[in-house]
């Protein structure tokens, strides 16, 4: 009987720490996701709510890159060719960013301007990360839809 | 012709090791002794074999043989040469090639040190070595072949990645892969006691040291790792929870599990199923890990090759190993048995509680690096998991472990007293409670976490002082000095080589707790003659000079930096550009020292000769890197210890005695073994 009773107490030492993992992930899981973002879904209004934190991507658009009189901040366009968002970013920008590439930006949208926390600039050599190739597929497909749509006429 | 020599060795390897695979093991099963002598000899040929492919394919680097595609895509003429060699690592087809040179001499190191191992066990280790270098090298043979040929061949290489030129690359993905590989043994010895439905203390103690080996380079690795990720990326930082990162902290995890179990099995007897499933679970996520990174399905710093094609056999080559030894495990598992008996305080539970914490923490690391993928690829949208998540769940999981960690050494096996240990442990836990209080007064600012983590560190190093004087009293001689050193000294190799490991743990969180609370950064824009203060150091910015390397240009600054006017170091953070690539990179400037790391970065030129430059003072940075080397150290010390060498020696008296080791980790006399 008692060594019934000890393998039920480590069974629910077990269980219990499972159920604390479990807990952890799950509240750690909903505060700290991040979703993707195309720049035609930043202006549909397709963001999360609660002003939450995502990541936009895309790719900048040459000549867009302005730099601040604090030397520090920048403003830059994100577009996936179809539409375009602005992004102010303070800090040092990432070895890889270049206007005419891809970048994936991290941050929060206020008054139409995406303030970024986190600007990241990885990708192979085609200057493109599967994620902003994404962006850039789905803007194509919506540019096709409204063109589809208007072209009959 | 020498890339073909190369190619065909890895046919003929192929070759062999099915016949190490197969023959070895049905002869264990069926009781061949002529069958399983082979296992040895087919051991050596197949390893000369994957040597000969290996030391080929460096001819070609080392030549910039261009017409051998692999080469022409990682290397450049101008490449210097140690960069050429480490180039061979530099891509998926090479790593691949580097895995199964090391598994090949894991395997060797196997037959040459298991004279006394009986014959079934060894060649079914050898063999089980054997399968699942068939695995990795049809892999190679059918979808990356390193030595496939370009014609016509390149006129140069499109170069190594320039992130990858570096000191790092040469020691880095070795070291990785020695341990990832080396865990492979552990696996094997695992499905062998399965296969064989024989296991008890003398497999554990067969088991251990090459557990315990392959954990240190692995710690090594992950360490180096971090430590090139610091100086090369240039943000500062030296852990991203980047998903390649937790590709090789996930076999970690697992892996100190296993070791801690495996202490179990070997002292005990018990815990054996657990052992046996750690082994499968560690091994299975050193394989899960090398795909990870080199499959591409992952985007990261790391992943270069980008090649969907691989991806069904590495699934395939994945659901065969995981698959195919949990099944077995659950067909064999009810002949291993379940082992010694232990009540609810006692220090197997504490190991236990050790197991849960850390399996779990490798859970929960482990969704958040697959779930981005998962969603993915059912289409449900990306995401991304951020460092944030891996914080919360981390943290709260450590924090009693490491708690724990003081405890376990100092219980009894089997039954121990909680007053007991209590009273013996209180002068420890106040010690690590006045030095958390005080400490954050010292250092200027007080936060709640902070506290947490010097108590954590301090309650480490004082419970290893109360366990190891408490086994001083018991030995006689000089108590200062010198002799108090000897007597440390003359202790059992295993338990100073877990105290070393453990200190290792409390250096490490001294590292974190110092650097997460008291770092300073700032970015800012420079004129040249500029001046920055932090911390009591004065950066002053002396401009930028243009300077040439072998295969490329950099901008390079100069900063000094004084403390009360009198020069404290002198600073040259680079901005490089590599001719091949074109592709910038920045070259951090660190003066390192035993307290503190300044750093300095380079962002880019903002007009005027003045750059935009980032500023760090980093507190203990270097303590980080110095604790996992402890805990690789540990663990080289640990196995050293004079009872392997007795075991491999006096094996047959072993087998009666097994448990009653020569020495012990416990201070606890030594109890008879159960076994069912």
């Amino acid at each position: 009987m008692k060594t019934r009773h000890k393998r039920m107490a480590f069974i629910l030492v077990g269980l219990a720490g499972l159920a604390v993992g479990a807990g952890l992930v799950l509240n750690a899981l909903n505060s700290n996701l991040a979703l993707y973002i195309s720049p035609t879904d930043v202006l549909a209004g397709n963001i999360p709510k609660d002003h939450q934190a995502f990541r936009l991507g895309g790719m900048v658009v040459e000549g867009s890159l302005k730099r601040q009189d604090d030397g520090l901040t920048v403003h830059f366009d994100v577009s996936d060719n179809v539409e375009t968002v602005t992004v102010a970013y303070t800090g040092i920008l990432p070895d890889l960013f270049k206007e005419g590439t891809g970048v994936v930006t991290q941050g929060r949208l206020t008054d139409g301007l995406f303030k970024a926390t986190e600007v990241l600039a990885k990708h192979d050599e085609n200057y493109m990360s599967p994620e902003v190739a994404e962006m850039l597929e789905k803007g194509e497909k919506a540019k096709q839809a409204a063109t589809g749509a208007v072209a009959p006429y | 012709m020498i890339p073909e020599i190369g190619h065909f060795a890895l046919i003929l390897a192929l070759c062999v090791a099915v016949v190490q695979g197969v023959v070895a093991i049905a002869g264990a099963q069926l009781g061949i002794r002529s069958w399983m002598a082979m296992a040895r000899p087919a051991a050596q040929v197949h390893f000369i074999l994957v040597a000969v492919a290996f030391f080929c394919l460096m001819y070609a680097f080392i030549y910039n043989d261009f017409s051998v595609k692999y080469v022409a895509s990682v290397s450049n003429s101008m490449l210097p040469i140690q960069y050429r060699i480490a180039a061979i690592w530099g891509g998926h087809e090479g790593s691949l090639l580097l895995w199964g040179l090391l598994l090949a001499v894991w395997t060797m190191a196997v037959a040459r040190y298991s004279r006394n191992l009986p014959l079934d066990m060894v060649s079914r280790v050898i063999g089980v070595m054997g399968l699942i270098s068939v695995g990795f090298l049809m892999f190679m043979l059918f979808t990356s072949n390193p030595f496939d040929r370009l014609l016509p061949a390149a006129a140069d290489g499109r170069d190594l990645n320039p992130l990858l030129q570096d000191p790092g690359l040469i020691f880095h993905p070795p070291l990785l892969y020695i341990g990832y590989v080396g865990f492979s043994v552990a696996f094997a010895f695992a499905i062998a006691a399965l296969l064989g439905g024989r296991m008890d203390a003398t497999w554990a103690r067969w088991s251990r040291p090459w557990t315990t080996i392959a954990w240190s380079f692995l710690t090594a690795g992950i360490a180096l790792g971090s430590w090139w990720a610091y100086y090369e990326l240039g943000w500062g930082g030296w852990w991203f929870w980047d998903p390649v990162e937790n590709a090789s902290f996930l076999p970690w995890l697992v892996g100190t599990a296993l070791v801690h179990s495996l202490a179990v099995t070997e002292k005990r007897g018990g815990f054996k199923n657990w052992t046996v499933l750690l082994a499968i679970f560690t091994f299975s996520l050193s394989l899960l890990g090398t795909f990870l990174v080199r499959s591409g399905v992952l985007t990261s710093v790391h992943a270069f090759a980008t090649d969907p094609e691989r991806g069904v056999f590495i699934l395939g080559f994945l659901i065969v190993v995981i698959g195919g030894s949990l099944a077995l495990f659950a067909w064999r598992a009810p002949k291993v048995g379940l082992g010694g008996r232990f009540n609810l305080v006692s220090r197997e539970t504490f190991l236990l509680m050790n197991n849960v914490m850390l399996v779990v923490a490798a859970g929960a690391v482990l969704l958040g690096t697959l779930y981005p993928l998962l969603l993915d690829s059912l289409d449900m949208g990306k995401i991304s998991v951020g460092p944030p998540y891996f914080d919360a769940v981390f943290l709260p999981l450590m924090v009693p472990m490491i708690f724990l960690m003081g405890l376990g050494p100092i219980a009894r096996w089997r039954q121990a007293d909680l007053p007991d240990m209590a009273s013996r442990m209180k002068w420890a836990a106040a010690v690590s409670l006045v030095m958390a209080l005080i400490l954050p007064f010292v250092m200027g600012e007080w936060f709640a976490l902070t506290s947490v983590g010097f108590a954590l560190s301090f309650w480490i190093v004082s419970s290893i002082v109360v366990s190891t004087g408490e086994r001083l009293l018991k030995t006689s001689g000089s108590s200062s000095g010198l002799g108090l050193l000897r007597r440390i000294g003359a202790l059992p190799k295993s338990y100073l080589g877990m105290n070393i490991a453990h200190i290792g743990v409390a250096v490490f969180i001294m590292g974190v707790t110092m650097v997460n609370t008291y770092e300073v950064e700032k970015d800012m824009r420079m004129e040249v003659g500029d001046t920055v203060s932090m911390s009591g150091y004065t950066f002053r910015f002396d401009g930028v000079t243009e300077i040439e390397g072998p295969n490329y240009k950099a901008s390079r600054g100069q900063v000094l930096v004084t403390v009360d006017g009198e020069t404290e170091a002198v600073l040259f953070p680079e901005k490089r550009v590599y001719f091949v690539q074109t592709m910038p990179m920045t070259e951090a400037g660190i003066d390192s020292g035993l307290f503190r790391d300044l750093y300095v970065s380079l962002g880019e030129p903002v007009g005027n000769g003045a750059w935009s430059v980032r500023v760090y003072y980093k507190p203990f940075v270097g303590w980080i890197w110095g604790g996992a080397f402890l805990m690789s150290i540990g663990g080289i010390f640990a196995i050293s210890d004079r009872r392997y060498r007795l075991a491999s020696r006096k094996q047959k008296a072993q087998e009666k005695t097994a448990g009653q080791a020569v020495t012990g980790q416990t201070a606890a006399p030594v109890q008879t073994m159960e076994r069912e």
